[in-house]
């Protein structure tokens, strides 16, 4: 009897954690449907619901450019993370040789330098290569940025899962290294890929710290730089700058609410083991 | 059929011996071509830069100019006797400590509540761990109607209760502190999330040997359970020390590292250094102790919790 109220008391400790966290968003969502000139409560719903808000937004923030901006960007740097980062490992992961070990190593401490204490002569270089306001260089930091965290969870994978016997067997049979990669390997890798795409998708499209200095130009403008550059023009306007942000999150908000057991699992698996 | 699995067997066993002679002799490869793209990739666009960042700390370059003075360790002479500085790296370790401290113990405490057999668990798992996957920007706009002091959320609750509106945001005293709340709200569930399944890796028959022996539920807690989670605090240590470090969207979204220099950290007044002020030799040596502070805090808090890790 006990333990049944108990159980109730948890269950209703849940409910209240649940609203509390749901509360910024119950703002975020009637500040982007209220009238520009309705200064009522926050907490209160809007008087006149003003969907046209969100088609002002989206043209008044150019957020189609950006969407598609970012959709490339996010796309081409992932793709390229897969492929480098799942090459890069198998190496590193199953021949242990004294320079294998070194650049894994090198890899790993690479994980710990935030890429941003080096702007000022990364941005001097990106300048000096010409990338200044290219998607490409947003796709190269981005890919760089997170090469080794993908390097570190596929070399994890292949040395607790993956069984040398099957590339042995492949060996004898006389196929080549990257033929043995791509055929036996890379296939068996899927849970981690999934892992890998999920976590970096997300991450690359919510980049703001390369995208701000590196694209500027309203053309190659992502997201988030669209963003806040139409929040510093509207501060009087907050409710058309609800309405972008409410867009700008929806795609990783859908692709979360289907895919998240991947994100659990991603974040469990490559953490507990340690 | 059972004579064609013997053969097979057969067949492998011989491959195997087979593969054992040709390996000994040869000497294992590292197939270095392998990771050279991603090598080349890394060394360009954070081995070089980190390096060279460290060559323009030396110097009193502005950022565009083509002459690059040496000026010595006067850059390092003017960061230590700068006063913004000392203010910079102690907010950037309220928001790497602070955030670390409470996503800790929040995020431990959700995942007990959500590690026992109650309704609605996995919806409130969904809730908490959504903001993770926002862009720390929009995270910062979304607190900024909340905390706005015209119209913003906080107030408007403040009005309906007959208090004072503050203006939370513009209060150098209590801005940092908003900068970590909404750092721990967006990130706590990552820390829920590695205690639930370190939580879920714990043997039942613990518990069960401890109940025998009559203890309390702290007991069982203290000697248990925090113990055989090690791992995970390991881990969530190191992830939001770096994260609560480097943090830099959030601050330019809700403050902008405002009023006057109240709410920088260390990324943000880097940033603000090298494109406001074209101080670009300075900005690098406050970069190189970024660096030399994230660097020295992760190793530490790696080192001190894997020591406390048990063999489970």
């Amino acid at each position: 009897m006990k333990g049944k109220k108990n159980k109730r008391g948890w269950t209703t400790l849940a409910i209240v954690i649940s609203l509390l966290h749901l509360v910024p968003f119950y703002i975020l969502i009637t500040t982007s449907l209220k009238a520009n000139n309705d200064f009522s409560s926050k907490w209160l719903l809007p008087t006149e619901w003003r969907w046209d808000n969100f088609t002002s937004a989206w043209e008044n923030a150019s957020l189609g450019t950006a969407f598609f901006n970012t959709t490339v960007i996010t796309a081409v740097a992932a793709a390229l993370l897969i492929v480098f980062g799942s090459l890069a490992a198998y190496p590193l992961a199953r021949m242990n040789t004294k320079l294998n070990k070194f650049i894994y190593f090198l890899f790993i401490a690479i994980m710990i330098i935030p890429p941003l204490t080096a702007l000022v002569p990364l941005y001097q270089m990106v300048v000096d290569m010409g990338l200044m306001n290219t998607r490409l260089v947003a796709v190269l930091n981005n890919l760089a940025a997170f090469l080794p965290l993908t390097i570190f969870l596929y070399a994890g994978f292949i040395r607790s899962t993956i069984p040398k016997e099957l590339e042995e067997a492949a060996k004898i049979d006389g196929a080549g290294t990257l033929m043995i990669f791509f055929r036996i390997v890379f296939p068996l890798l899927k849970p981690i890929t999934a892992t890998v795409l999920i976590i970096s998708c997300v991450f690359i499209w919510n980049d703001y710290q390369f995208a701000i200095f590196f694209l500027q130009d309203k053309e190659v403008q992502t997201l988030t730089v669209a963003l806040s550059s139409f929040f510093g023009q509207n501060l009087s306007q907050l409710n058309l700058v609800a309405a972008a942000a409410l867009m700008s999150m929806l795609p990783m908000t859908i692709l979360f609410l289907f895919l998240q057991k991947y994100f659990v699992a991603g974040l469990s698996s490559g953490s507990v083991k340690g | 059929m059972s004579e064609w699995v013997r053969k097979s067997q057969q067949s492998i066993s011989r491959q195997k011996v087979k593969v054992d002679t040709l390996r000994k002799p040869k000497r294992e490869q590292s197939l270095w071509w392998m990771y050279l793209p991603a090598l080349l990739v890394v060394s360009i666009f954070i081995l070089y830069p980190f390096i060279n960042g460290i060559r323009v700390s030396f110097t009193d370059w502005n950022g565009f100019s083509q002459t690059k003075n040496w000026v010595g360790i006067e850059q390092y002479v003017r960061m230590f006797q700068d006063p913004t500085t000392w203010l910079v790296v102690k907010n950037t370790l309220l928001y790497g400590i602070g955030s670390t401290i409470l996503q800790n113990v929040i995020g431990l405490l959700y995942a007990l509540l959500l590690n026992q057999s109650i309704r609605f668990k996995a919806v409130t798992r969904t809730i908490v761990y959504l903001p993770v996957i926002i862009s720390p920007l929009v995270m910062g706009y979304i607190w900024y109607f909340f905390f706005a002091f015209q119209n913003g959320a906080l107030n408007d609750a403040f009005l309906l209760f007959g208090l004072d509106k503050i203006n939370a945001l513009g209060n150098p005293d209590l801005n940092p502190w908003i900068i970590v709340f909404v750092n721990t709200y967006q990130f706590v569930g990552i820390a829920m999330i590695i205690y639930l399944a370190g939580l879920q890796s714990i043997s039942k028959d613990f518990y069960e040997a401890a109940v025998i022996d009559g203890a309390s539920a702290f007991q069982k807690f203290k000697n248990i359970t925090l113990p055989l989670l090690m791992p995970a605090i390991t881990i969530n240590m190191v992830l939001n020390i770096i994260g609560g470090l480097k943090l830099f969207d959030v601050i330019l979204a809700l403050t902008g590292g405002g009023p006057g220099n109240a709410s920088q950290s260390m990324s943000t007044y880097m940033y603000s250094l090298y494109f406001d002020r074209q101080d670009a030799g300075y900005a690098a040596t406050q970069g190189v102790l970024m660096a030399f502070i994230i660097l020295i805090l992760s190793l530490l808090a790696l080192v001190y919790f894997k020591r406390k890790e048990v063999d489970a």
